[in-house]
């Protein structure tokens, strides 16, 4: 039958000649390929002193931003847990309090912030979503632990360290 | 024989044991380190400066681990099993000549446990005991793929004996003598038997990584098929002793082959360094280049395990009864012809 494409390859195999057959002559060009290696740069990084430097688009933990007064910028709109594929984001609103005026910049915020960082899928969409650039996915990589219950990130962890520290 | 000469011995001896334990400990770190550079890595670095102490922590960690009998197996054999392997390892040292006879302030110490007049002969004695270990080991466990490993160490071993002892008969017909100390002497400064014997030393070394089950031989233990070989049920140091006999028989194998075909002790320009010396650094310095000879092999020997693929076993049979037996008789026979004409004409 004719082929359909012509890319059809037909293969020979040819019978092995002496020094093929006497495999010694390939044991010894599989040695000083391997020897090639043994001198070789190890590709090797020794991960937890030295790291890779990530990509500028790299997505690691996410951080609550403040603003240049050092206010948080954070109003609880919602926006970036009704966003979150993942539904891992929850928050509750609060009202500012007269004498807050230096913690929060809008008359609402956020009194409680959690992410659950075993549900986060890392996607971003929280910061696109996020009218007030207040989150931004730009920290490290999450941190192993060994209970679930501490994945879940409140605002100790997730705000921005005050201006003035 | 006198007090300090028995004591002497026993100094010997136990130098000579701890020596190859530590040669076999360092060996599990070295392959280890050798493997990672063979792989573009790193390998092991956390214990101690660049890893060093690595193998203590192995050790350690093997005394630590559960010690389990399995419900089924023969708990005396189980138990025999790792230690018959570990000790026709440890004896196989006794007969290999380390230097020459040292002068200590006018006495003579001898740098061999005994030199007996079938050096040869014992070692290959020690060494097709070895196999015992394994099997024993292996069919105690009263599992199938331990039992499979058990057969497959012992018909590869039987197979690759006879080749490696016909090797051998080769170089035999030319030193004339089975003491390993007088083949050591023969090869003074460069005449290693390797130059006369270059197919027999091929042949002997094929034959080696078989007993020695390294790869590419290393079907009793192959993981891919059998779990893990003779040794699945084992755990704790039971285990930790059939890996140490591995290294140790490498340590061993790696002597031997120096001393037979790569002039053991001895070196060029060693007469001059031994004029210059004195008589007892001048055999300190051989030792030390047979230990550098020792620890090539031991490379080379890591150097293959990453280089080829392990063999089918109809395959590791036909190279062992189809290629080898007859090369090597060939051999003997090219041997035997080659030394009458060279008597012959006079050389």
């Amino acid at each position: 039958m004719e082929s359909l494409t012509n890319k059809k390859k037909v293969l020979e195999v040819k019978p092995l000649n002496f020094l093929e057959r006497a495999y010694l002559p390939a044991i010894a060009s599989g040695l000083a390929t391997t020897m090639k290696h043994f001198f070789k740069k190890p590709v090797t990084i020794s991960y937890p002193e030295e790291k890779r430097e990530f990509s500028e688009n790299f997505r690691g933990m996410h951080s609550l931003k403040r603003d240049e007064n050092g206010k948080e910028r954070c109003t609880a709109c919602g926006l970036c847990a009704l966003s979150c594929p993942a539904e891992a984001i929850t928050m509750t609103a609060a009202e500012r309090q007269p004498g807050e005026e230096n913690l929060y910049r809008e008359e609402k915020y956020a009194a409680v912030y959690e992410i659950n960082m075993l549900r986060c899928i890392f996607c971003g969409l929280c910061e696109e979503a996020c009218p007030k650039e207040a989150i931004y996915l730009d920290g490290d990589i999450v941190p192993a632990d060994y209970l679930r219950k501490d994945f879940i990130y409140g605002k100790d962890k997730l705000v921005e360290a005050p201006l003035n520290q | 024989m006198g007090l300090a000469d028995i004591l002497i011995k026993f100094g010997l001896i136990l130098i000579i044991f701890v020596i190859s334990l530590v040669m076999a400990m360092y060996s599990t770190y070295a392959e280890r380190k050798v493997a990672a550079f063979f792989q573009d890595r790193i390998g092991p670095n956390r214990a101690g400066p660049w890893g060093i102490l690595q193998p203590l922590a192995d050790g350690g960690k093997m005394f630590l681990k559960e010690e389990i009998i399995p419900t089924n197996a023969t708990p005396f054999l189980f138990i025999v099993g790792p230690s018959l392997a570990i000790l026709t390892a440890c004896i196989g040292s006794a007969v290999i000549p380390w230097g020459q006879t040292m002068l200590i302030g006018g006495y003579p110490v001898d740098l061999q446990v005994t030199d007996i007049n079938v050096g040869v002969l014992y070692i290959f004695g020690v060494v097709s005991l070895g196999v015992y270990g394994v099997m024993i080991g292996g069919w105690a466990s009263n599992n199938k793929y331990s039992l499979l490993g058990a057969i497959r160490a012992a018909s590869q071993n039987i197979s690759y004996e006879i080749s490696m002892g016909l090797s051998i008969i080769a170089l035999l017909m030319l030193t004339g003598t089975l003491s390993l100390r007088e083949i050591a002497e023969q090869q003074h400064s460069w005449h290693w038997n390797v130059l006369r014997q270059p197919i027999g030393f091929i042949l002997f070394i094929v034959c080696a990584f078989a007993e020695t089950n390294r790869t590419p031989f290393d079907l009793p233990e192959c993981e891919t098929e059998l779990v893990g070989g003779y040794h699945t049920e084992y755990s704790s140091m039971k285990l930790g002793f059939y890996l140490f006999a591995e290294y140790i028989n490498m340590f061993i194998s790696s002597a031997v082959m120096a001393t037979l075909y790569w002039g053991g002790y001895n070196y060029p320009g060693m007469d001059w360094v031994a004029a210059h010396t004195g008589p007892a650094l001048g055999p300190l310095i051989g030792v030390g280049i047979f230990f550098i000879k020792i620890i090539l092999f031991i490379f080379f020997f890591m150097w293959v395990r990453w280089t080829i693929p392990r063999f089918r076993y109809d395959q590791l049979m036909d190279l062992g009864w189809k290629i080898l037996i007859p090369l090597a008789i060939a051999n003997i026979v090219l041997t035997g012809v080659g030394s009458t004409l060279l008597t012959h004409f006079g050389y």
